[in-house]
Order: structure tokens, then sequence, then C-alpha cells
């Protein structure tokens, strides 16, 4: 089953080892920006607009200027000078692909409720944040535009300049002739619409940044709470004209992003040409509110979905249509992550015919981005929706319209319709696993036990099984799609003269254990202790290469790396051993951290002396340099594609309308797993956040643009006590594209939950005649769907 | 999000915060400061200074008096939830304080501020009202005794004056059935409607969140007391009461669940 090389007799992957990180992070050790003491650092806020669209008309900072403690306050106009790009939008996803200018602060017109107009400088946070209110800004309100087909119509214009709201068209039609047959020849025919609300990922942590000028130096360090300090080196230099060589970025302890961090924000930009133009060190920590507004939403589309089958239910044709939202301006990858989602709407079944055609469009909220999913978990939900309305049409039961419609393991690598090669996969085992486990032919009874019963509550039981592509990514494909970065990851693993191991990695883990995951990879390969190595990362100054964490991408590309500069350092290794032996690398076998003569395994030489070897380099073999050191940049062959299915059991009380999640089975396969424990960790986690998309949260907003939700008093952020414990399975497929056969986890549990939910849900509606409801299903919602409904609130049959 | 700047004393004595409160203008109580500092950090409030009296030993009992059990108005939404005399004398008080908020806002809260705070959507203030409490409230002049159903009289708003504390909760013991009934979304959150009954030989029953003070089901009460079922009296949880709009119910939504919530607690404490 596993393809990975071991030079250890006991093996320490596939263990659940504790997490290195957790100590730190549990006693408050861990220092996050906002920890970070710096001297003489000047405190910054930013008075945003409470306007969702409007003119700048004037600012006065003067008044502000004389509050105490203040040092310095400016508006857009004033550092326009200071920017030699707009903030970057790294995903042009088409040629005519609209992209209005975005800086750090609005000069003319504002775009959403929280679109910075001016900051204050001070010399402590309080002083900042008292300052903003004697800004006094004269705005002339314009009309806005909220609602995604009132974007679409063109009716307002976000950005008049632009003569459209639509940012882009983008399809993947690879034969529209063929879906139309088979939509015309159809059986069963189903058209649905579904509405992806609004998310505010809201991290533990917020944002922070600290930028420190080195004045003599000429040089700069900013610390800041991302997933991507790599990246953000990279753009922050291209936008404020700093020589790349003289940044230095580093992510600390980070409290939690989920897509949220994976971004170049206007507080990063600011801060380090504040610190530029003033030569002192500029602080921000973001306030939770502020967090509502000005960090990135996920999710926000609208969507269309039509499935041809054939009489016994297979699907002939997918047919998907969704707008957008990408809020008031493009962050860094907003134009780009429907497309994440826009080859997987036909889910993990054999489609033969696909068309899909997303359009982006502008309003007045704040700008989206990726989410933890990004693209994938709107597919899921659009597919698995629809799949359980098919099966009510055809008059099976939502397990069997699957069965019918898997891809077949023989089939492997399927090439799909729309273009991607599906690495390995064995799906019917996971539906048959998880409906075992959830006792599903005792679940139907119960249900109709209860149906007869005149109970009211009602029991629902929800499938969904997903397919989802992660290990971003083979760099020309990413090519292929506009995308402005490659997908590789890079490594280096180096053993120092007392034999102790240093691994440097360009991941940039904030909660998903990579010091864990990447000292039990190189524990293995080189049959030493995990605790013999240490791990380095998210320091652009440590490790100069990398592409940051996202996407699912972490082990399955960045762990690849590390794997293969240990496979590197090995090679370097036996050659400096063969040497000292006087045999050929061929007869030297590696084992349990020495290298042994085939044959007489008493002649024997150990690594630890090998690192000594090449660390005084007194006798190093013909063309050897010293060091036992290599560095791999890796780039993926292929995406990777996790799958799995999820059961949900609700209860569903038809007086209130409350949903109660009674039980959730899930059975994942993630591909070779390094530590169960993390991949459990991630798969809760995700199934929570997307329980919490179907049941609770909703960025809510009014017609006016405000945000009405920016406290978790209204922000129904769900906590342990809204869940049940989690039942987890999973099963062991492989995969082909790394050596290390993994997938990646990061993301799988809230890609498949919101439409086991859901399903569950309507199932248990289904007795009222009810056959969709929109996310979040809250109390409110059902009641008055059931009131609603053909029945009038009574059963029909 | 940061408070305005103020002002803050400790006060060692009952006494000495009502004469802080008389000689400071704007000067507000602190209790456990869990309804309070929220408000100020979204500057909905800005006392020139805080009095603090949450730590006041003087105010924190629980005290078996006969007929009735004396709470001090600092009393710990924790400490009531385990007190044995309340379970055994009256069992609604403690369960409603352990419905209150998460583990961290019972060990902060006193049931002093929250019923000084007057919110409508706040428990122990319904709870109190639908067991007949009475409040011992201290002034700088004399000290008197308010019935729960005089207390209450708008959004946010008693009959305290600025410069009055609430020293005490006179709540009478009664035998025969009660109910809570919460209805919220998630565990640590404030009721959407609530319903607190007390059945003891009469019913009583008042309702959270179904309008701008903690109200008594009047139209229920009468009806059960005129004989009528539980299902018609149920039906009458909403008369007279006009319950707010919010992101978690319409106020028509909030006149339904009364009436399914009043049904469940009639039944379980009739
Ligand atoms: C996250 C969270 C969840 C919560 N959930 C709930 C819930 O589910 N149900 C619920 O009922 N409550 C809930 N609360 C509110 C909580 O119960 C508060 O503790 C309570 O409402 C106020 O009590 P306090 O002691 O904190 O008062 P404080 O906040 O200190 O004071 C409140 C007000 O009363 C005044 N005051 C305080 N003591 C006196 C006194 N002795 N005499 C006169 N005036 C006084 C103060 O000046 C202030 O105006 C929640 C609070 C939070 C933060």
């Amino acid at each position: 089953m596993t393809v990975v090389e071991t030079g250890s007799s006991e093996r320490v992957t596939g263990k659940r080892l504790l997490r290195r990180e957790d100590p730190a992070l549990l006693t408050g050790e861990a220092k996050y920006v906002d920890d970070i003491r710096e001297q003489g650092a000047l405190y910054m806020a930013l008075l945003r607009s409470p306007l969702a669209h409007a003119k700048i008309v004037s600012i006065d900072v003067s008044a502000a200027k004389k509050m105490p403690g203040v040092t310095d306050v400016m508006s857009g106009r004033d550092l326009q000078s200071e920017w030699v790009a707009p903030m970057p939008c790294a995903w042009p996803v088409t040629q005519d692909m609209k992209n209005p200018p975005h800086f750090p602060l609005a000069t003319d017109v504002v775009h959403y409720v929280g679109d910075a107009v001016a900051v204050v400088l001070a010399s402590d946070k309080v002083a900042a944040v008292d300052a903003l209110a004697a800004i006094d800004v004269n705005y002339e309100a314009l009309p806005v535009v909220v609602d995604l087909e009132d974007a679409v119509s063109d009716r307002i214009l976000v950005h008049p300049s632009l003569g459209t709201n639509k940012c882009f068209v983008w399809k993947v039609e690879p034969d529209n002739d063929k879906v139309d047959q088979a939509f015309a020849s159809a059986a069963h025919v189903t058209k649905n619409r579904y509405v992806q609300q609004r998310l505010i990922p809201s991290a533990l942590e917020p944002r922070g940044v600290i930028a420190i000028p080195h004045p003599y130096g000429g040089e700069y360090t900013l610390f800041s709470s991302t997933q991507i300090p790599h990246i953000l080196k990279v753009m922050l230099s291209t936008t404020i004209g700093i020589s790349e060589a003289k940044l230095r970025v580093i992510a600390p302890a980070v409290g939690g992003a989920f897509g949220s961090k994976l971004n170049v924000y206007a507080e990063e930009v600011l801060a380090l040409a504040l610190a530029r133009k003033l030569g002192k060190p500029i602080r921000w920590t973001e306030e939770r509110s502020e967090n509502s507004l000005a960090t990135i939403h996920g999710r926000g589309q609208l969507q269309e979905i039509e499935l041809a089958a054939d009489e016994k239910g297979r699907i002939t044709a997918v047919r998907v249509n969704i707008i957008a939202d990408m809020g008031g301006y493009l962050q860094l990858l907003t134009p780009g992550v429907p497309l994440l989602g826009g080859f997987l709407y036909h889910g993990l079944y054999d489609v033969p015919a696909y068309s899909f055609s997303c359009t982006g469009v502008f309003t007045n909220k704040t700008p989206t981005d990726a989410y933890r999913g990004a693209g994938r978990p709107e597919a899921t939900y659009a597919i698995e929706r629809s799949m359980d309305l098919l099966a009510k049409k055809v008059g099976v039961d939502p397990a069997e319209i699957r069965r019918r419609n898997f891809i077949p393991p023989e089939k492997f690598p399927y090439s799909s319709v729309p273009g991607l090669i599906f690495d390995s996969g064995s799906y019917l085992p996971t539906l048959e696993m998880a409906l075992e486990k959830v006792g599903y032919q005792e679940l139907r009874k119960e249900q109709e036990r209860r149906r007869s019963g005149n109970s009211r509550k009602h029991l629902g039981v929800g499938i969904s099984s997903y397919v989802e592509m992660c290990g971003l990514a083979p760099s020309k494909v990413l090519g292929s799609l506009r995308y402005s970065a490659g997908g590789w990851e890079s490594a280096t693993v180096r053993i120092l003269p007392t034999s102790k191991v240093q691994v440097v990695t360009g991941t940039s883990p904030h909660g998903q254990g990579h010091e864990t995951s990447w000292s039990m990879i190189v524990a293995d390969r080189l049959g030493i202790s995990p605790d013999d190595i240490e791990v380095l990362h998210s320091d652009t100054a440590i490790a100069p290469h990398g592409l940051d964490t996202y996407g699912s991408r972490s082990l399955a590309v960045g762990g690849s790396a590390v794997y293969l500069a240990t496979e590197r350092v090995l090679e370097k290794a036996r050659l400096i051993a063969a040497h000292r032996l006087e045999v050929s690398v061929e007869d030297l076998q590696y084992k349990d951290g020495s290298f042994r003569v085939t044959g007489s395994p008493e002649k024997a030489f150990a690594l630890s002396s090998v690192a000594f070897e090449a660390f005084t380099a007194h006798d190093l073999p013909e063309g050897v340099e010293p060091n036992l050191e290599a560095t791999v940049s890796w780039d993926p062959p292929n995406f990777t594609f996790p799958f799995g299915t999820h059961i949900a059991v609700v209860e569903v009380d038809e007086e209130t309308g409350a949903t109660e999640l009674l039980r959730y089975v899930s059975v994942d396969d993630v591909g070779n797993q390094i530590n169960p424990m993390i991949v459990e960790g991630q798969i809760e986690g995700g199934i929570a956040q997307g329980v919490a998309q179907a049941l609770y949260e909703e960025a809510i907003y009014d017609e006016f643009g405000n945000l009405l939700d920016t406290t978790f008093l209204e922000y129904l952020l769900p906590s342990a006590a809204e869940f049940p414990s989690f039942e987890l399975a999973s099963t062991v497929t492989p995969s082909p594209t790394n050596p290390l056969g993994v997938k990646g986890v990061g993301e799988a549990g809230c890609i498949a939950s919101p439409p086991a939910v859901i399903n569950a849900v309507v199932d248990a509606l289904s007795v009222f005649g009810i056959d969709h409801i929109d996310m979040p299903a809250s109390p409110q919602k059902v009641w008055t769907a059931i009131m609603s409904s053909q029945g009038n609130g009574r059963k029909v049959e | 999000m940061f408070p305005a700047s103020f002002d803050y004393a400790k006060a060692r004595s009952v006494a000495e915060a009502i004469s802080i409160l008389s000689s400071v203008e704007d000067a507000k109580l602190l209790a456990g400061g869990h309804s309070l500092l929220p408000l100020m950090k979204l500057r909905l409030a800005s006392p020139s200074m805080l009095v603090d009296i949450g730590s006041l030993a003087e105010l924190s009992y629980i005290e078996d008096k006969g007929d009735y059990v004396a709470i001090g108005s600092m009393t710990r939404h924790h400490d009531i939830s385990s007190s044995r005399v309340l379970k055994s004398e009256i069992p609604l008080l403690p369960y409603v304080a352990s419905q209150v908020g998460d583990p961290q806002v019972r060990h902060r809260g006193t049931i002093g501020g929250s019923i000084s705070h007057g919110d409508g959507a706040s428990d122990l203030p319904a709870a109190v009202l639908a067991l007949d409490a009475k409040f011992v409230v201290a002034g700088p002049k004399r000290e008197r005794i308010v019935p729960a159903t005089e207390f209450f009289v708008g959004f946010l708003e008693t009959v305290l004056s600025p410069d009055e504390l609430l020293t005490e909760i006179r709540v009478p013991k009664f035998s025969g059935g009660w109910s809570f009934q919460k209805f919220n979304r998630r565990a640590q959150d404030w009721a959407i409607v609530g319903v607190a009954a007390v059945n003891d030989g009469g019913t009583r029953v008042s309702l959270v969140n179904m309008g701008p003070t903690p109200m008594r089901a009047r139209a229920v009460e009468e009806a059960l007391a005129d004989g009528a079922s539980i299902e018609t009296a149920s039906s009458k949880a909403s008369e007279g009461m006009d319950p707010p709009t919010d992101l978690n119910a319409s106020s028509q939504y909030r006149r339904h669940l009364a009436e399914v919530l009043v049904k469940r607690a009639l039944t379980e404490a009739v």
C-alpha cells in the first residue's frame, strides 16, 4: 500500500504523534504578531467608509492631527505617490478581465463599507483609534449594487469607468452540441438554483502587521499574520518599489487563516510604505469587527445547475451557469476562486458531456477571495444537492443514484470531460462503508416510524459523496489558467555536524502541524528520531524559496519536496560512506542510521560519522563538496484528488423549525496518512466549518450595502457545544502523483459537509413536500418553508 | 474595540459606592461587567467613572429566610446554578442561571447586574418576574423594596435612579411545577424567545425577548385562571406583546415561537 521508501525498521509515519507545535500554542508561549514588542513603533488605525458607494468630496484631517498622542494623519491622496503599482491581483482569468485600480486607501470613490480612506499614526493604540472620530470626511452617496443579478443587469455600475459590472466570463465548454443533445434526449432532467451565501472566514487571530525599517542598513523586516510570506515579499516589493533583496518577511505564530490570510492587504502595503516614509516601525492589529469588513469574505455565488440523465438515472450531461460575487475590487486571487470548482461540477460521477460558465461581477461589498475549499465546496454542493433531486425524479434511493454514477475504479487515471486527470480513486467503498457505519437501513425505518407515528420531530439523512482537487499545483497547468505564479515547492534538508537535522520548507504552516509531519517524513527516511529533526519555515531569510500554504498543497507538494531533498542528501552521504568503507556505492544499504556493506553487515558507517566527515572535509571523495545538504524544488506532475462520503443525520423540529445535528459519519480517502491524528483534526475542523455554512453562518447585507453581522453576537460562528462527536473512518488509495502517495486533507471536511447537512434537512422536510432550502437553514427559514409549503404546514403524502 | 477613557474606583462598601455615585456625574456601577463593558467597547455607553462593586463580599450570599431566599446582588450566575438551597427551594432559578451564556459568563456575571441592566432578552430578569421576587434597593437617603412586577419600565430602563444600588433579591419559595424553555441557536446565545413558568396553585408565566422588558404573559395566566386548556391558553402567548425583529427572528416568528414554547412550558409545569 505504501510507496514511500523507508530507511527505518520502525516506521514513524502512520503514527499518531502528538503535535510538537502545541505546547507553545497552548501555554501562550507562541508569539503572534500582536505579542511582538517593538520599541518606538507607531500604531496605525484606518478610517473606513461607512457608505458602500460614495464619492469622497473632501477629507479634513486637521482636527485629528491635534489629538493627543497623534503623530500623523494622512488621506489616500496624501499617500498616492508611495505606490508604484496598484494592489495586485495575481489571477487575470481571461485576456479581457476587468480589474479596476485598487490602492491601499481610496482617493476619489469608496466601493464598499470598510474601504479605507485615511490612516492615523499615534504613539499608542487607543490614541490612534480615538483620533479616527476626529477626521472629517465629506461623502456624496452614490447608488449601491448588492444583489448579484442586479449587478449582472448593469443597472447601476460599481465602477462606471469599466462600463459594466461584469469582471469576466469564464467557460469550460468542451462540446456544447453534445451537451444540448444529451438534454434533448434525456429521460430525466433536473434544473435548480442554489445560493452560496457569503461567509466571513473568522480566523481566531485577526490580521496584524509590523513593518520595521533599518534605516542605516536600508532594509525592512515585515512581520505579518499571513499564510504567504514568500508571495507577500514579491508582491510588496513590486507594489511599493522596495527592492526584494532588502525585504525580509516573517510570519510568526499565525492563529488560523482558512484562506483569509492568503492575500496582499492594504494594511501590509501601508505599514511598509509608512515605515519607509517615516523611518519608524509601524504596527497594526485588526479589531474583530474590522475583520468582518476589511478581510476577504468567502463564497458568494448564485448557481444554476442542470443534469440530464437516462431512465436509470445515469447522468448524460451537466450544465452549469454561475454568477460569482467579486465584491468592490479584486484581491489577490478573487477571480480565480470559482475556477477551482469550475472543472468539478460533475463531482465523482462519470459524465460524458459538460458545460460550465461563470460570470464574475462587481458589487459594493467586501472583496471575496479564497476561503477554505475555494470553489470546490460550491461545486460539490451543487452536484450533491442535485443528485438527491435526481434520485427523487428517478425514484431511487439517494445512495443508489450515486452507485449508478460513480467513476468505476478501472477507469483510473480518469480523464474527465472538463479536462482533468483524476489520479486515483475507489469511490464505492467509501459510500458503502459510510452507509454501514451510520446504520442506514435502520435510520430509514426509524424515519418511517416517526412519520407514521405523527412525530413532530422529523428525522433526515443526507449523503454527500465528493471528490476534490488539491496539491496546488503543476506550474504548467497554472500557467494555462493564466495564474501569475507557479505551483512548485522548495525544501532543504541539512544534516549538521552533530548529525542533528534541519529541514527548511517553503510552506508556511498556520495550524496544520507541518513541523510534526515533516519531521516524521524525514525521520522515516533517515531512520532517526523525529526529535533530532528541526523544521524551519515562514521566514524569508531562513527559507528563501517557497510558495506557502493554501489549497491543501503543503503535504502533497511541500512534503514531497522534503522527502526528495532527504533522498538527495542520502545520496551524497552514500558517496562519502562508500569512500570511507572503500566499497562502491551499490554495495551499501542504508538502515536505521547506518550504511552497511551488503553481505558483511559488520562493515558499517554511521550517518552521524558521515555528517562529521562532511563537516571536517578532511577526506572526502573526489569531486564531493563539504557539508551534507540538499535543496529540491519540486513541481508536481498533477493535482491530487481526495474523495469520500459523508452522511449527516438531523432532527428537524416542525414546530420551531430548529435543526439538530444528531450524528455525522465521514469516510475520507486522502491517500497515505503521515499522521492520522492530524488528518482527523483537519477533517473535524473542516466538517464543523461546513456545517456552519449549512446551518449557521451568513454575511448579511442590507439594501444599502451595510454588513449587519459584524460581531459574533450576530454572526453565528458555532462552538463545540453545537456538534455531536463526529464518527470518522478512512480508506487509503495512494496517489501516484507524488512520492509520498499522499493527497491532501486541509479542505475536504468543509467541501463534503454542507450538502450532507442540507440533504439531510431537506430529507426530513420532504414530508411537507419541500425539495430545497437554501443555506443557512436557520430555524426561521425552515419554519417559513414549512408554513408556505404545498400542504401549508401539513404533511403531504 | 476600545471603550472611551474613564476613571475607576473600587468601592469598599455599599455606602461608599452610593456616595461616589451621588458625587460623580455619569458614574456607573460595575458588577460582572458582562453587559456594561461590551456596551462601552461599542461606545454605546461612555460613563465617566466605573464604581466596581463586583467583589463586595457583603453583596454575595444566598440565605434561607424561611418563606423566601435572600440573594445578594453580586452573587454570580455560577453560584446560583450550583446552590443547594436554591435547588431544593426554588429549582427554577438555578436552572435558569445554568442556561445563561457560557461558563466564563456565568463565573463573572451577577444576578444583580443582570436585573439592574433590565434587558428584555435576558433570562434571569424574566425568571424573577415569574417568581414574583422583590428587590431591595439602597440609595443615599433610604432603602426601598420594589416588586419585580414594578421594576422594569422600558428598554434597558428600570426604576433605579443613577445613585441607587440593588442590594438583594428576595425570591419566595414555592412548591409545584416549573419550566424554563430557552430557544436559541448556539449554546452561549441569548434566547430568541424564552419562557419561564411557575405553577404554585396559580400559574405565572413570563417571557424573554418578546418586548423591551421581560414580560408577564398576562393573557395566558388569565386564560388558565379561567380554566382554559393549555392549548387555548398558549395560543394567547403573544397577546399584548410587540416582539422585536432582528437577524435571528422576525416579530411574527417570535410570536409563533412564544406560543410553541409556552405550550411546552405549561405542559411541563402544570
Ligand atoms: C457572551 C455573553 C453571553 C451572554 N449570554 C447571556 C444569556 O444567555 N442570558 C442572559 O440573561 N445574559 C447573558 N449575558 C449577560 C450576562 O448574564 C451579564 O452578566 C448580565 O446581563 C449582567 O451582569 P453583570 O454582573 O455582568 O453586570 P454589569 O455588566 O457589570 O452591569 C450591567 C448594568 O447594571 C448596572 N448594575 C450592576 N450592578 C448593579 C447594582 N447592584 N445596582 C444597580 N445597578 C447595577 C451597571 O451599572 C450596568 O449598567 C451574556 C453576556 C455575554 C458577554
